[in-house]
Parts: structure tokens; C-alpha cells; sequence
């Protein structure tokens, strides 16, 4: 197939698989917990580019995805003993069934109030969460560490989490990449360019954004499950971070929206600049007005992010900037 | 049942300040279609804007309020200018994130000079007691203040020229230029008075409520609330919204845990927007 010969899809892919392969070669502890954080994110931002970069839908509330994912899931590992993997798929088919519960009410609206209302949508999971005992109310759920036994005690559990989520990573990568190549991305860019023109066109407006807005749900889900186990917690204020939404925004802005590579490198540089940040003296205690500087500047003067900023100036690099 | 009455009079009192608060936003999205996600960090530095007159200058916190509007006038018409004005055009995601980015900027500032540990103005106005109910003297200063601006806003909006160059542009921006209105120069004076409304309401609520430079997003999202029950860009609805809520505020923890009122805050929020997205009070 044509598709599989684009040397941008390959950049893209080759540069998170040999990332993490680095990573189980040289078998560094910190490491491992920094790049399992930027994969973690890398895989939040691109999920969250299918829905806002492809169908031009601002969704405030990823985050609520990788809470009530990640919550069922460590439920299933804790509370019912299911091995971490089944856990993770079953925290990611949840998400995607509340995907869509949540989606057949707001995806009904369009530009700043379909914002809005998701941003509603986070407050009232992370209230609802806070006081559902199921899911340990406010203090939320520890694991039950018999569960690192299966996997050969604590230490090895966490490289196989490690493992499983590079493995997560690599398939949104795939299925970005898919859905961009296939008629079905066509509908939601014609979507994000105009909706009343697309559904005239023939495009059932309806019906691709509910997928796109499925296959945007189901990755946190399963992301949620691995770090929450990672963690070996959970709690509500740790679950729906509304500024962690905010920070995959930033990343995917960052990177340049709807561009398979734009969240791998906003993810990357964000991360690197945090980390810069938060240990320099001078400005530890700015690092958050320094991110909203950074992310003005984006928005007035690079509205197209660092890659599309790239691919505008470099044409002979957009067979490898996709 | 005798708990039920003064809650509810507390809860609409405090009403009166959300509606003012809301007010801002939704005059805001009303004048140039733009939700500002800086609201809550405005409110915040009114609160502390209040909090540093009284306490290093002991300023009464009323009448610091009349440094509050000025100052938030001049910031909103400023922030305008530094982050909206060029890209006022570009659609909503553009103005969403920067005044998102306006809010981490103050958020992050804030953090940086005041900490986040809370602050309270201790500053008592007495209170009245009518029967059962002990009305507190803050709030009902702070309603009473919210009820003069409310009144003011309107004056100015129907019955000043700059009001009516609003009003103008809020209808339609292209008609409105045509007839020689200056329009950027009216959206910063729209988006000045929002930010004024959110700071006022902030200094309201700093006299009886602790806060912290991170409260505001509490406020915001309530904010966000009321202005979908009022219906976008209604600034009555607003005030309506927040008596409403305010009211919401004081029922539901008479039969109910305190923790359940975000959830149902929130999903009558969601409900609104998906059944009547104009509002409990808006048109078909």
C-alpha cells in the first residue's frame, strides 16, 4: 500500500521506537521515569490532535478520559486481580464507551461551546469521582501490592508498564497516521474547514466526529491504566488535573495542530523546557508564566507550531514533516 | 426547616457577586465572541488587589474598591491590546488559548509573589437580624454593590455614547465601522469593563470568603456556569443566573453532602448546553 511508503510516517514512527529502545538497552531507572512521562504525554497530545487537530474541535476535557480510564482500570488490577494489560484495554474501551455517552450530548455543539461544555464535563467527572465509594471517594485507591507479584515483583512490574505503554504509544502513532491517510480524515478535515459545506458534500458530520471523538477517547484509557499502576495510586485531584488538559493543549499548539509529528515534538520540547525550568533558580517559581508566555507567543505570531512553521519554510521537508 | 431560610437568603446574596462576575464574561463574549479564560485569574487579583490596600494601607475595603476599577479597567484594556487585538479575527481557538495564556501568566506570577498560601481580609460590617435569619454585614454590602454597579453598567451602556458604540459593535462589527465607530478601540473598552466586572466582583468576594491566587478558577468555572444559564452575551441572565445558582448554593447542602453541589452545578451546566444553548432566559 502507497501509505506505507511515506518517509514522514516512518520519521515519526522510527523516533519513538528507537527512543524507547534506548531506553531497555541501557536500563537506567531515571530514565525509564522520564521517558515514561514523555511517552505518556506524546500519546495524550496525539490522541487529543485526532479530535482538535484533524476535526477542529478544542476539547478542554482529555483529561477526563485518562481519570475515568485510568480509575476503572486500576480498579480492575486492584480491587478484581486482572492483569495490568486486560485492565488497560478495559480502562480504554470504558473511556471510549463514556466517549460515547458524552459525545452523542456535546458533540451537538460547535466551536467555543463545545469548549465550554467539556470543560464542564471535567469539573463534574472529577466531582462525581470524589464522591463515588466505589472508587475510594476523595482519598481514592491504592494497589494491592500482591499485583507486582505476577510480573516478578515491583521492579520488573515497572518495566513491563514501561514496555506496554511504548507499545501503546507506538499504536496511536499507527492509528494517527491511519485515520489522516484514510477518506474518513479527509471528512473530519473537511469538517474542521467547514461543517454546513461538509455534511452538503456528503460528509455524515454526526457520525465522523463521534468516531473521531471515540478513537480520541479510548488511548487516554489505556494510558490512564499504566500510570496509575505505575504510581501504585490513584485519587481525584491527581486523575482530573484540569491544568494537565491544559498542558496537552499547549504541547499539540506547540508542535503544530494536526500534524502527526507536531504533538511528538511539542510534547518533547514542552517537557524539556519544564524541566529546565522548574531547576533553574532564576525562574523555578515562574516556570507556569513562563509556559503561558511561550504559549502567547505561539498563538499570535507561529499559529502553525514549530513543525508546521518548518514545513512552510522548508518545502523540500514535508515529505518528512507529515 | 428553619435552616432552610437563612441558607437560602446567604446563598442569594453571594448571588448578587456571581451574577457581577458572570457579567464580565458574558459581556465579553456578547461584544466580541470570546470566551476569556483569564476571568478567573482576574478575579483573583482583585481579591488581592483589596486584600493589599486594606492591609498595608488600610484602606476600607469598599472604597479600595473604586482603586480596583480603575486599575482593572486599564489592565483588561491593556491585556487587550497585548494579547487579543491580533487575533481577534482568527476564530475561537486562537482566543481561547491566549487568554488562557494571559491566565497561566498571572497565575504563574501570582504563584511567584503572593504564594499560594490563603488570605482573608478581617474586616466586619456587623449584621442585622431580621426574626430567624442573621443577615452578615459583608454580604449584604457586597450585594448591595453588586445591584449599584449592575445599574451603572446599564446607564452606561444605553445611555452614553462609548455604551452605545458597544451595543453597536455587539450587533454588528462591519454596520458599526461603516458608521465611523472605531471598533478595536471599542473592544478594548468592552474587554476592559469585563475584566473590571470580574475584579470587582473578586474584591466583593475576598470580604467573606479565604483565598489564595488559585481561587479563581473555582469562581471562573462558576461564572461559566451562570452564563450558560442567563445565555451567552445576556448580561441580565447573568445576574438572574447567579441569584439562581447562589440560591442552588444554599439548598442542596440542607438535604445533601456539601461535596454533590459541583456535580450538580456541573450537570445542570452540561444539561443547559446541550438542551437550550441560549440559556434558561434566551430565545429560540
Amino acid at each position: 500500500m502507497n501509505a506505507w511508503r511515506q518517509p514522514g510516517f516512518w520519521f515519526s514512527f522510527l523516533l519513538i521506537f528507537l527512543g524507547g529502545l534506548v531506553v531497555l538497552v541501557l536500563r537506567q531507572d531515571t530514565l525509564r521515569e522520564n521517558a515514561f512521562t514523555i511517552l505518556m504525554f506524546i500519546g495524550l497530545a496525539s490522541s487529543l490532535n485526532i479530535l482538535m487537530g484533524y476535526t477542529g474541535y478544542v476539547n478542554f476535557g482529555h483529561i477526563v478520559f485518562f481519570g475515568l480510564g485510568g480509575y476503572f482500570g486500576f480498579f480492575l488490577v486492584s480491587e478484581m486481580g486482572w492483569p495490568v494489560y486486560l485492565a488497560a484495554l478495559g480502562g480504554g474501551v470504558l473511556s471510549a464507551i463514556i466517549a460515547l455517552i458524552i459525545g452523542a450530548a456535546v458533540l451537538r455543539l460547535r466551536g467555543a461551546y463545545f469548549a465550554l461544555a467539556t470543560i464542564g464535563v471535567n469539573e463534574a467527572a472529577r466531582a462525581f469521582v470524589s464522591n463515588f465509594e466505589p472508587f475510594g471517594g476523595s482519598t481514592g485507591l491504592f494497589v494491592n501490592f500482591s499485583a507486582y507479584d505476577r510480573y516478578g515483583g515491583a521492579a520488573h512490574a515497572l518495566w513491563f508498564t514501561f514496555i506496554l505503554l511504548w507499545l501503546v504509544v507506538l499504536a496511536v502513532v499507527v492509528v494517527s497516521y491511519l485515520v489522516k491517510r484514510s477518506r474518513f480524515g479527509l471528512g473530519l478535515s473537511a469538517i474542521r474547514e467547514d461543517e454546513d459545506t461538509a455534511m452538503v458534500m456528503g460528509v455524515n458530520a454526526p457520525r465522523d466526529k463521534t468516531k473521531a471523538f471515540l478513537i480520541s477517547a479510548f488511548f487516554p484509557g489505556l494510558i490512564g491504566t499504566l500510570y496509575f499502576f505505575k504510581n501504585g495510586n490513584v485519587e481525584p485531584d491527581d486523575a482530573f488535573r484540569f491544568q494537565m488538559s491544559l498542558e496537552i493543549l499547549v504541547m499539540v499548539m506547540l508542535g503544530g495542530k494536526g500534524l502527526l509529528l507536531g504533538p511528538i515534538i511539542g510534547t518533547f520540547a514542552y517537557e524539556r523546557l519544564r524541566g529546565y525550568l522548574i531547576i533553574s533558580p532564576i525562574f523555578k517559581n515562574l516556570h507556569l508564566a513562563l509556559s503561558g508566555g511561550i504559549l502567547l507567543l505561539i498563538v499570535l505570531f507561529v499559529p502553525g507550531g514549530a513543525v508546521g512553521w518548518l514545513r512552510d519554510r522548508l518545502p523540500k521537508l514535508r515529505r518528512w514533516l507529515e | 426547616m428553619t435552616q432552610i431560610l437563612p441558607s437560602i437568603i446567604d446563598g442569594l446574596l453571594i448571588g448578587f457577586v456571581y451574577g457581577v462576575a458572570a457579567m464580565g464574561l458574558t459581556l465579553i463574549w456578547g461584544v466580541m465572541r470570546v470566551i476569556n479564560l483569564g476571568h478567573g485569574a482576574t478575579m483573583a487579583l482583585g481579591m488581592f488587589c483589596t486584600y493589599l490596600l486594606f492591609s498595608d494601607f488600610a484602606v476600607n475595603p469598599y472604597l479600595g474598591m473604586v482603586a480596583v476599577v480603575i486599575l482593572s479597567l486599564l489592565f483588561g484594556v491593556i491585556i487587550y491590546g497585548i494579547a487579543l487585538h491580533r487575533v481577534i479575527q482568527s476564530g475561537y481557538l486562537s482566543t481561547l488559548l491566549a487568554t488562557f495564556a494571559v491566565n497561566m501568566i498571572i497565575i504563574g506570577v501570582g504563584t511567584a509573589v503572593f504564594t499560594t498560601s490563603p488570605q482573608n481580609i478581617d474586616f466586619s460590617a456587623g449584621s442585622i437580624t431580621l426574626g430567624p435569619v442573621i443577615l452578615q454585614g459583608t454580604r449584604l454590602l457586597a450585594a448591595l454593590a453588586a445591584v449599584v454597579i449592575t445599574g451603572a453598567l446599564y446607564l452606561f451602556l444605553y445611555f452614553t455614547r462609548p455604551g452605545k458604540a458597544i451595543r453597536a459593535v455587539s450587533n454588528n462589527r462591519a454596520a458599526a465601522e461603516l458608521m465611523g465607530i472605531p471598533s478595536s478601540y471599542v473592544l478594548a473598552l468592552a474587554f476592559g469593563l469585563g475584566t473590571m466586572l470580574a475584579a470587582v466582583a473578586g474584591g466583593l468576594t475576598s470580604t467573606f470568603f479565604p483565598f489564595t491566587i488559585l481561587s479563581g478558577s473555582t469562581y471562573q468555572l462558576k461564572s461559566f456556569v451562570i452564563c450558560v444559564l442567563g445565555g451567552l452575551g445576556n448580561p441580565l441572565g447573568a445576574l438572574l443566573g447567579g441569584l439562581f445558582l447562589g440560591g442552588l448554593e444554599g439548598i442542596i447542602p440542607t438535604f445533601m453532602p456539601v461535596s454533590w453541589v459541583p456535580v450538580v452545578e456541573f450537570a445542570l451546566f452540561v444539561l443547559v448546553l446541550v438542551v437550550k444553548p441560549t440559556g434558561l432566559l434566551g430565545s429560540k
